[in-house]
């Protein structure tokens, strides 16, 4: 089975939120000073998924990253957990592409990879939580879609090729779908696996291409503000209405007693 | 001008009704279309729905469309998004409202890509500028740490989820009138097939119902650290419920997950144990009127955002709390 997974880097969402800064004015996250951006965690999860499908049943898994500066960094880091192959996308025209400019520039460089049977994606890329773009790569594509998936088997029962299991919210559904097919995976799937030692050095010797808009025949015309269906007026911060009041005591215990007494006063309980 | 008009509204039925997420949409679907003096369309797809139709109208929708097929989770989602894009065709709203459940969060953008449309999932709150006439679209980003108010282009038509609880429910008004239009289910172009629905039963009050919720995150440190967290719902008459550690560690069932990618919950009382306040939680629970936190770390964000803390340890604070509230609710 050929995966193809699409990935992103974003800055690292697990950072305390008393670090996290804007720039009002230009309305963008300010990057926490020595804290690197990060393979977005949806994605890392999807890699995940990809790789227990490849030790299971074989196949190649191939990672697609667009990177502004063209960077190969979150793509080698695939690449340590135990994807194959990488390639950068990178051009002064995709900065800022919206999720259907983003969606159609991996489309393209999907169609240019060719001979996948599946592509997965993060349910949602934690930076901007758009969770736009698998789902318009597959209408793209005019592939089968499942998204929010906890786990993928191989089916092979007629046109259908795979079994998804669909995380949904009191419980799942399972799907059978023909591939090529698309699916995003959600953080059920669990924790993704950290780069072996082996891992790291076979990545560091890997060849990463890097592809341009030319390379997969995109028509910029069609990317960047102009082609904005929505645009962002204001980024901030929101206001924290609450004030904790901390119940002071000599033990935990006492402090417990004061709030439950706190709580009936306040007519809570 | 457009030709593009009106707002349509892609509803919910649960057992016969009009679900609570779709009160809430009609209830923002209705203020948005008095604003634009423009009809207020739903569709429901489902099965004896005349009644929750009937509902509808009386809660604000002008036009409710009907297709009678199995409800979206037992179905598949193709023949969903085309019903909506067949009715779209026929009726070309300007805006078009989902609920960010898991009918909405896998229609909208699909039906975006289908109908070129602009699309905005998740928002909390939306409203037309009264200066331009334009749709804004507020909507958490970056977790939650952020949030990102969006206008719209003169780009038709445009597809909103909208978050659960974040519009009141529209009222019933009996003197509304209305129509009931019925539509046919599309069924073509299905390559996939649904194999099973498994809804895993939660025994107790729902998370969305409850007016008490003890959560507890990774703090609590395994499965037996619950314990006293259902001794304690239990005398609060509320439901336990988790943050994202104890499901992806398994300590407890991923259906109790409280934020971004679980139940989205505003109770009366929210008591958060153990958890350290990451923002993808309290998208879940900020909307609860009180807040109580209790956790050993003093720098807990769950502090920044809690009405009342404890810095402490829960094992030494659950029992004299349990304790005391016994007592005093027995008085």
């Amino acid at each position: 089975m050929n995966i193809v997974v699409c990935v992103k880097k974003i800055p690292d969402p697990e950072i305390p939120p008393a670090k996290f800064k804007l720039d009002i004015e230009a309305m963008r996250v300010i990057p926490p000073e020595g804290i690197p951006p990060v393979l977005s965690p949806y994605d890392a999860q999807a890699v995940e998924l990809a790789i227990r499908l490849k030790e299971k049943n074989g196949g190649t898994i191939t990672v697609l990253s667009i990177d502004e500066e063209g960077s190969p960094k979150i793509v080698r880091h695939a690449l340590s957990m135990g994807a194959d192959e990488g390639i950068v996308l990178t051009d002064e025209a995709f900065c800022d592409a919206d999720s259907f400019g983003t969606a159609d520039i991996l489309s393209r460089a999907i169609k240019k990879i060719g001979g996948f049977d599946l592509i997965l994606c993060g349910r949602q890329a934690a930076d901007w939580d758009e969770g736009l773009v698998g789902s318009i790569i597959a209408e793209k594509l005019e592939l089968p879609l499942v998204t929010l998936a906890e786990d993928i088997e191989l089916m092979n029962d007629g046109e259908y090729a795979i079994k998804v299991r669909r995380v949904t919210l009191d419980g799942y559904q399972v799907f059978g779908v023909p591939c090529p097919a698309v699916v995003t995976v959600s953080n059920e799937v669990g924790a993704p696996r950290l780069p072996s030692g082996w891992g790291i050095i076979s990545a560091s010797k890997k060849d990463i291409p890097v592809w341009n808009a030319a390379d997969i025949e995109m028509d910029t015309s069609k990317l960047g503000q102009k082609a904005f269906r929505r645009k962002l007026k204001k980024l901030f911060i929101p206001d924290r209405k609450r004030e904790c009041e901390i119940i002071e005591a000599e033990t935990t215990a006492e402090a417990a007693v004061k709030l439950a007494e706190r709580l009936k006063d306040e007519g809570w309980v | 001008m457009s030709e593009n008009k009106g707002v349509l509204i892609c509803g919910e039925v649960g057992d016969r009704n009009v679900s609570a997420v779709t009160l809430e949409l009609l209830n923002a679907g209705r203020i948005i279309s008095d604003k634009l003096g423009e009809s207020l369309s739903l569709l429901l797809i489902g099965q004896d729905i005349e009644k929750a139709a009937q509902d509808a109208i009386t809660c604000g929708a002008d036009k409710v469309y009907t297709a009678n097929g199995a409800p979206f989770s037992e179905s598949l989602p193709e023949t969903h998004v085309r019903t909506v894009a067949d009715v779209c065709a026929n009726i070309h709203p300007r805006l078009i409202l989902l609920g960010q459940t898991d009918m909405g969060r896998e229609v909208a953008p699909r039906l975006a890509a289908r109908l070129d449309a602009s699309v905005c999932l998740d928002c909390v709150k939306i409203n037309i500028d009264p200066g331009t006439g334009r749709l804004l679209q507020s909507k958490p980003v970056y977790g939650g740490n952020a949030l990102a108010v969006w206008e719209s282009a003169n780009h038709f038509p445009q597809i909103v989820t909208l978050r659960p609880r974040s519009s009141e429910q529209a009222e019933p008004d009996n003197s509304r009138k209305g129509e009931i239009i019925s539509v046919k289910l599309s069924t073509e172009g299905t390559s996939a097939k649904l194999i099973e629905t498994v809804r895993e039963e939660l025994k107790g009050i729902s998370l969305e119902e409850a007016q008490v919720i003890v959560a507890g995150g990774g703090g609590i440190g395994g499965k037996e650290g619950f314990e006293p967290l259902h001794e304690l719902a239990q005398i609060l008459r509320g439901a336990v419920g988790t943050s994202r550690v104890p499901c992806d560690e398994g300590w407890m069932p991923k259906n109790l997950e409280i934020g971004q990618t679980g139940h989205m919950v505003n109770p009366g009382l929210y008591i958060a144990i153990g958890i350290s306040g990451a923002p993808q939680h309290l998208a879940g629970c900020s909307g609860s009127k009180c807040i109580v936190a209790i956790n050993r770390d003093p720098e807990a964000h769950i502090f920044v955002e809690a009405d009342f803390g404890i810095i402490g340890n829960y094992k030494e604070a659950l029992p004299p709390l349990i304790d005391k509230l016994k007592s005093m609710l027995s008085e």
